[in-house]
C-alpha cells in the first residue's frame, strides 16, 4: 500500500476550485516531488495532507490513516517543514527540539538521546543552546528539519526547503535528506521551484497545474514524455502552454505566435 | 497534561527573557499611582473619600493584568504571523490543550505582572489594611487574568495581524479599565455611566481585589466571585470555539 494515497481529491472555496479532482499516490520510501506553477493547487494539497485544511471531497491516506478522521494518527506519522520559518524565535536550538517532542509525546527517556543525534545530524549541535533569533535562514531550517523528525515520522514534508539557502546548506541538506531516506526508509515528499533540485534526487515526481495533475512518473519518464533534455523544459512543457491559454488575449497571442515564428508543436 | 505545560513554560520563559519589556511595564502603572495617587489625592481627600492613593492601588494592579493578560492573548497574532503557530496547529495535540495552555500560561504572565505592581504601589506609599485576606487578593488578580487572557485569545482568533491590535487597545482595553471603578468610587455616579460599569466584568474583579484589602465590596463577595466565574467560563468557551476555527 501506498504510504501516501491521493483518491478523487477535490478543494474548492466558495467559486473557485483550487484542486479538481487530483489521484496519486507516493511509495514508501520514496523521494517524491510535487511540482507546480504558483496558484496550482500544490500548498492546498500539502494543506490537505497535513490536517490543516479540509478536503472538499475525495480520499486521502498517509500511513494508513485519514487526515480527516483520524487526525492525531496522521499527525504522529508525518513531520513538516514549512515554507516559513515556524520556530520560536525567543526560545533556544535546543528548547525548540523539546517543545516539539512534548508535543508529539516522545518519551522523557528517549527525548533526550534523540534531540542529542539529531543535532548532530544536521550540525547544530555547538549552537543548541542559543536563540533562535540569532541564526541565519540555513541553520533555521537545518533546525527545522531536525525538529521535524524527531518523532520520527514515516514521511518529512518539506515545503520549497531549499529557498534562500546558499548551495554549501543546499548540498548538506540535500545529504542529511537522503541519510535519513536509505537508512530509515523515511519517506520524502517536498515542492520545489528548483528544477534541478528535483531531477537530482526525486525518484518520483507529480506535476499538477491549474489543480489538476498533468503528469506523474520519474525524471527520466517525463523527459522522454515531452521529448526534452532537462526536467525545467519538461516542466515547461507540461505546464507552460496552459499559463498562456489562461493569461492570453488575441493581440498578445498574435505577437508572441509572430515571434515565436508561427507557434510551438 | 504535558503540551499544556510545556505550553504554559513557553510563555513564562518569554516573559522572563524579554528584560526590556518588564522594565518597561513598570512605568505606566508608577505613573498613575504618582500623578493620580498623588496628584489628586488631596482634593478627594477632601471631598471626604479618604486615602486616594489606597483606593485605586487595587484597580491599577487591575490595570496592569488586564493590560498584560490581553497583550499575551494576542500575542497568537505573533504567532501566526511568524509562523510558529503552524507547528502547534499540526501537532497531535486538540485545539482546546493548545487553547488551554496559551490561556494559563499567558494569564500567568499576566498574574507576575500583577505582583509587580503591587510591589510598586506599595513602595509609593500604598499600605492595605488587611495582609491577612491576601491570599483572597491573589484569587480576584487571578480570575482577572484568565478572563481577560481568554478575551485576547478570542480576539486574536479574528483577527490576522496585528492591525487591528491599536483599535483593540484603545476601544476596549482602555475603556474597560477606565470604565471599571478602578478610578472613581460608585457612589452618586451618573446612572447612564454606573450602568456601564456595573456591565464590566473588571469592575467586579476591581472591587473583590479592593475588598481584599481594604474590607469594603461595592458589589458584594459573592456577587464579584459569581460574575467573574460566569465571564471566564463564558470567555474560555468563546475562546475555545474561535480558536478552533483558526486556519494557519
Amino acid at each position: 500500500m501506498p504510504i501516501i494515497s491521493v483518491k478523487n481529491l477535490v478543494k474548492s472555496f466558495g467559486a473557485v476550485e483550487a484542486v479538481r479532482d487530483i489521484s496519486f499516490g507516493v511509495e514508501k520510501g520514496e523521494i517524491f516531488a510535487f511540482l507546480g506553477p504558483n496558484g496550482a493547487g500544490k500548498s492546498t494539497t500539502i494543506k490537505m495532507l497535513t490536517t490543516l485544511l479540509k478536503p472538499t471531497s475525495g480520499t486521502l491516506r498517509i500511513n494508513g490513516f485519514d487526515p480527516v478522521a483520524e487526525q492525531d494518527g496522521a499527525r504522529r506519522s508525518f513531520g513538516i517543514v514549512f515554507q516559513d520559518p515556524s520556530l520560536d524565535d525567543e526560545l533556544t536550538a535546543r528548547e525548540n527540539l523539546e517543545f516539539h517532542a512534548v508535543l508529539y509525546s516522545v518519551s522523557v527517556a528517549t527525548r533526550g538521546a534523540r534531540i542529542d543525534s539529531l543535532l548532530e545530524l544536521v550540525e547544530l549541535t555547538d549552537r543548541q543552546n542559543e536563540y533562535v533569533k540569532n541564526f541565519s535562514g540555513g541553520m533555521k531550517r537545518r533546525l527545522e528539519i531536525a525538529r521535524g523528525l524527531i518523532h520520527h515520522p514515516k514521511v518529512l514534508f518539506l515545503d520549497e526547503p531549499t529557498v534562500g539557502l546558499d548551495p554549501q546548506t543546499r548540498n548538506h541538506m540535500w545529504e542529511y535528506l537522503k541519510r535519513i531516506n536509505k537508512e530509515e526508509s523515511m519517506t520524502i515528499f517536498f515542492t520545489t521551484h528548483y528544477m534541478e533540485e528535483a531531477e537530482h534526487a526525486a525518484t518520483g515526481i507529480a506535476v499538477i497545474d491549474h489543480g489538476k495533475i498533468v503528469a506523474t512518473g520519474t525524471s527520466e519518464s517525463l523527459k522522454a514524455q515531452t521529448n526534452t533534455t532537462t526536467l525545467e523544459d519538461a516542466f515547461l512543457k507540461l505546464t507552460g502552454s496552459a499559463i498562456r491559454e489562461e493569461h492570453g488575449d488575441g493581440g498578445n497571442n498574435a505577437m508572441h505566435k509572430m515571434w515565436r515564428g508561427g507557434g510551438r508543436k | 497534561m504535558n503540551a499544556i505545560y510545556i505550553l504554559w513554560l513557553r510563555q513564562i520563559k518569554r516573559y522572563f527573557r524579554a528584560k526590556s519589556r518588564i522594565i518597561g511595564s513598570i512605568g505606566q502603572p508608577l505613573l498613575f499611582l504618582v500623578a493620580l495617587g498623588y496628584g489628586l489625592g488631596p482634593m478627594y481627600a477632601k471631598g471626604g473619600g479618604g486615602n486616594y492613593l489606597e483606593f485605586i492601588a487595587p484597580g491599577i494592579i487591575a490595570m496592569g493584568i488586564l493590560f498584560t493578560a490581553v497583550f499575551s492573548g494576542i500575542q497568537i497574532i505573533w504567532d501566526r504571523q511568524f509562523g510558529f503557530l503552524k507547528e502547534t496547529l499540526v501537532a497531535p495535540v486538540s485545539r482546546f490543550s493548545i487553547m488551554l495552555g496559551q490561556t494559563i500560561g499567558g494569564a500567568s504572565v499576566a498574574f507576575l505582572q500583577g505582583g509587580i505592581v503591587l510591589a510598586l504601589a506599595i513602595i509609593a506609599g500604598f499600605r492595605p489594611h488587611y495582609w491577612a485576606t491576601f491570599p483572597l487578593t491573589m484569587f480576584f488578580g487571578a480570575c482577572i487574568a484568565l478572563l481577560f487572557t481568554a478575551l485576547g485569545i478570542a480576539i486574536a482568533s479574528r483577527l490576522n495581524d496585528m492591525q487591528g491590535f491599536q483599535l483593540i487597545m484603545n476601544f476596549l482595553v482602555m475603556p474597560l479599565f477606565f470604565l471599571s471603578g478602578a478610578l472613581f468610587p460608585l457612589q452618586n455616579l451618573p446612572p447612564a455611566l454606573l450602568i456601564v460599569v456595573r456591565l464590566n466584568p473588571l469592575s467586579y474583579g476591581v472591587d473583590g481585589m479592593r475588598g481584599a484589602f481594604d474590607g469594603v465590596f461595592q458589589f458584594g463577595f459573592l456577587t464579584d466571585c459569581s460574575v467573574l466565574f460566569i465571564a471566564t467560563f463564558f470567555l474560555l468557551t468563546l475562546g475555545s470555539w474561535l480558536f478552533s476555527k483558526v486556519e494557519a
